[in-house]
């Protein structure tokens, strides 16, 4: 246990270090004092701006995105007890960008600030649900793989369909966005749309621990230990499609967060999928911080896409995984 | 579908009573469709040629124009467009127009003009315009390609007239920046830059491409003039509502929107000028 409490406070830590750096590290070219001054006291009118508007909702938005990304990859790991599970791969976020895509340009996000999420939200619980009924309970990782391809092939397609419709002329670069993420020029206004229902999320998924440390020993021995399966379920298809959601429907789709970073921590958190889940929310938050700084310190003038580091770290270790999968013969 | 779609009859056809009547109409105002020696049935199929066409045409010359001319977002010839028959652009499509003349642009249309030529069908492309100079040789061009010369050369001396009469007083160059979808501004050496140049603003990234949203905050120009915004919504333009720039421009009068009068360089674009001069005696 004090093991444990070690890691959950290296990564907060770590975490709080990365949002620190990303509050600090911007195009404007403010000096530290400067920037600390604006942010706490309001000092300089452009300055304040700068540090209240743009660069701290990005700085809480990429925690509550890496957060929500990484504890429900972590979740979905657990209960399908399949290593290749995450929000990206399953069609999810696929699944949560087109109900945001449609919110926008069918103007409902506009007259209702909460259909943005919303929409999201509802698309992604479908997405869920599809998925759970395709692949079954014990989501082999065949069908699980087979059926998130189908429903993010089928979801994207759709999305762009949406947008070569819109009459916006804009519309057909937003692709781009919706499939690679980006957090540049979000405001506190998306902040406060995602937040609470990325916290929603995580107060569904995080007491699921015990029920899923039982499912490891599998189906009938967890309803024997008392675990209301169908209730688990539930919660589970809930508390994903809300934090995902709401992610995906501010920032775009930031691949990969969901399967790596449960993957690099599971070694330090033994096999618990219960002591997985904080630790995948902290590490998650810590991976898209440091990711957005990339992006940042790499081409501060070309808004790099978010999703575009992610999946360089993501898909050589997805393929390291498929490849110890395919070799262990899971 | 609006009205005038379908192929337009070609004078002399028999093709039922509207082109009887035109026929009639035509004759009656007894004008000639088109110089001798000049292109009778011109096509343009690009928005900015449109509009240089439209403005220079003999009566009956113009047979169709881009249905972008209908679009009041991008276009500031709408009324005029509404009294012409409409193409989407496709090479099929033109052709059945029977053109004698076709006006493109140069960097949209490669393959419809490619395929166009291919079928015999003569095609003039235009650049579009990146500053004043290009505007007055794409009038001249469009003129010479219609056998409209002298209403050409009498569209550029207006041009100038006008254009000399908003310049008239120097004085302070207030600093103004051009911010549009995607965080993207137009740098001194663009059409816009020359628009706002024109008015008596400095333009304060004169190098254009990406302006984070940080640095056009901190640099606090005294007028932001932003892109119009399409229907549909787009999380591109998102950045043109952010909270911190609204709070920058919070208590400013308020600064003319780049709207249609800014997509071509026509002299409609004096009208850009003058409602940016305007902006500016406000700033005094």
């Amino acid at each position: 246990m004090t093991r444990h409490a070690l890691l959950l406070a290296t990564l907060a830590l770590v975490m709080l270090g990365l949002f620190a750096a990303s509050l600090l590290i911007g195009p404007a070219g403010l000096g530290v004092g400067e920037s600390l001054a604006a942010l706490f006291r309001g000092e300089g009118r452009a300055e304040t701006l700068v540090m209240r508007e743009i660069r701290l909702p990005r700085a809480g938005l990429a925690v509550f995105v890496g957060a929500a990304l990484g504890l429900s990859g972590a979740a979905l790991q657990g209960y399908l007890r399949n290593p290749l599970a995450e929000p990206g791969l399953i069609g999810v976020t696929g699944a949560a960008g087109l109900g945001a895509v449609v919110a926008i340009q069918t103007g409902l996000s506009a007259a209702l600030a909460l259909a943005l999420p919303g929409m999201a939200l509802i698309a992604a619980v479908l997405a869920v649900l599809l998925l759970l009924g395709l692949a079954g309970p014990r989501g082999g990782a065949f069908t699980l793989i087979l059926a998130g391809i189908a429903i993010s092939a089928f979801t994207s397609a759709l999305t762009a369909l949406v947008l070569n419709l819109s009459p916006n002329p804009f519309a057909a670069t937003e692709m781009m966005f919706w499939l690679m993420g980006s957090l540049a020029d979000r405001s506190m206004t998306h902040l406060a749309l995602a937040a609470p229902f990325v916290v929603l999320g995580a107060a569904m998924l995080i007491p699921l621990g015990r029920g899923l440390d039982a499912l490891t020993l599998g189906e009938d021995a967890a309803e024997a230990l008392g675990i209301g399966l169908s209730r688990l379920r539930l919660m589970l298809v809930l508390g994903v499609a809300a934090s995902v959601g709401a992610a995906t429907a501010v920032t775009g789709a930031v691949g990969f967060v969901g399967l790596v970073v449960p993957h690099l921590l599971r070694p330090l958190t033994g096999a618990q999928p219960s002591r997985l889940l904080v630790a995948s929310g902290l590490g998650g938050a810590a991976m898209v911080l440091m990711a957005d700084i990339a992006v940042r310190l790499i081409a501060p003038e070309r808004d790099l896409k978010l999703g575009v580091l992610t999946a360089l770290v993501g898909a050589p270790f997805f393929l390291h995984l498929i490849w110890r999968t395919r070799r262990e013969g899971v | 579908m609006g009205e005038g779609e379908g192929r337009p009859p070609r004078p002399g056809r028999r093709c039922g009573w509207r082109a009887a009547a035109g026929l009639v109409a035509a004759l009656a105002s007894a004008q000639p469709a088109a110089p001798a020696g000049a292109p009778g049935r011109v096509v343009s199929i690009n928005l900015c040629t449109d509009q240089l066409a439209m403005m220079l045409a003999a009566p009956g010359q113009l047979v169709s124009v881009s249905s972008m001319a209908r679009d009041p977002r991008m276009s500031a010839m709408v009324a005029e467009a509404a009294e012409h028959h409409v193409n989407h652009g496709g090479a099929e499509a033109v052709f059945r127009l029977d053109p004698d003349l076709v006006l493109a642009g140069r960097h949209t249309t490669r393959a419809t003009v490619r395929l166009l030529r291919r079928l015999g069908v003569p095609v003039e492309e235009f650049a579009p315009a990146r500053d004043f100079d290009d505007v007055r040789a794409n009038i001249a061009r469009v003129g010479a390609a219609l056998g409209r010369e002298g209403a050409a050369e009498a569209l550029v001396a207006e041009f100038d007239a006008r254009l000399a009469a908003l310049r008239a007083e120097a004085g302070r160059a207030p600093e103004a920046a051009l911010y549009y979808a995607n965080s993207f501004t137009a740098g001194a050496e663009s059409l816009a830059g020359h628009i706002l140049a024109a008015a008596g603003l400095s333009n304060i990234a004169p190098q254009g491409g990406v302006l984070p949203l940080e640095r056009l905050i901190m640099r606090a120009p005294e007028l932001v003039v932003r892109g119009a915004r399409y229907p549909g919504g787009s999380r591109a333009e998102e950045v043109l509502a952010h909270p911190a720039l609204r709070a920058l421009l919070a208590g400013r009068p308020a600064a003319p929107l780049a709207d249609a009068d800014w997509v071509c360089g026509t002299p409609h674009l004096l009208r850009a000028v003058g409602r940016l001069r305007d902006a500016r005696e406000t700033l005094e």
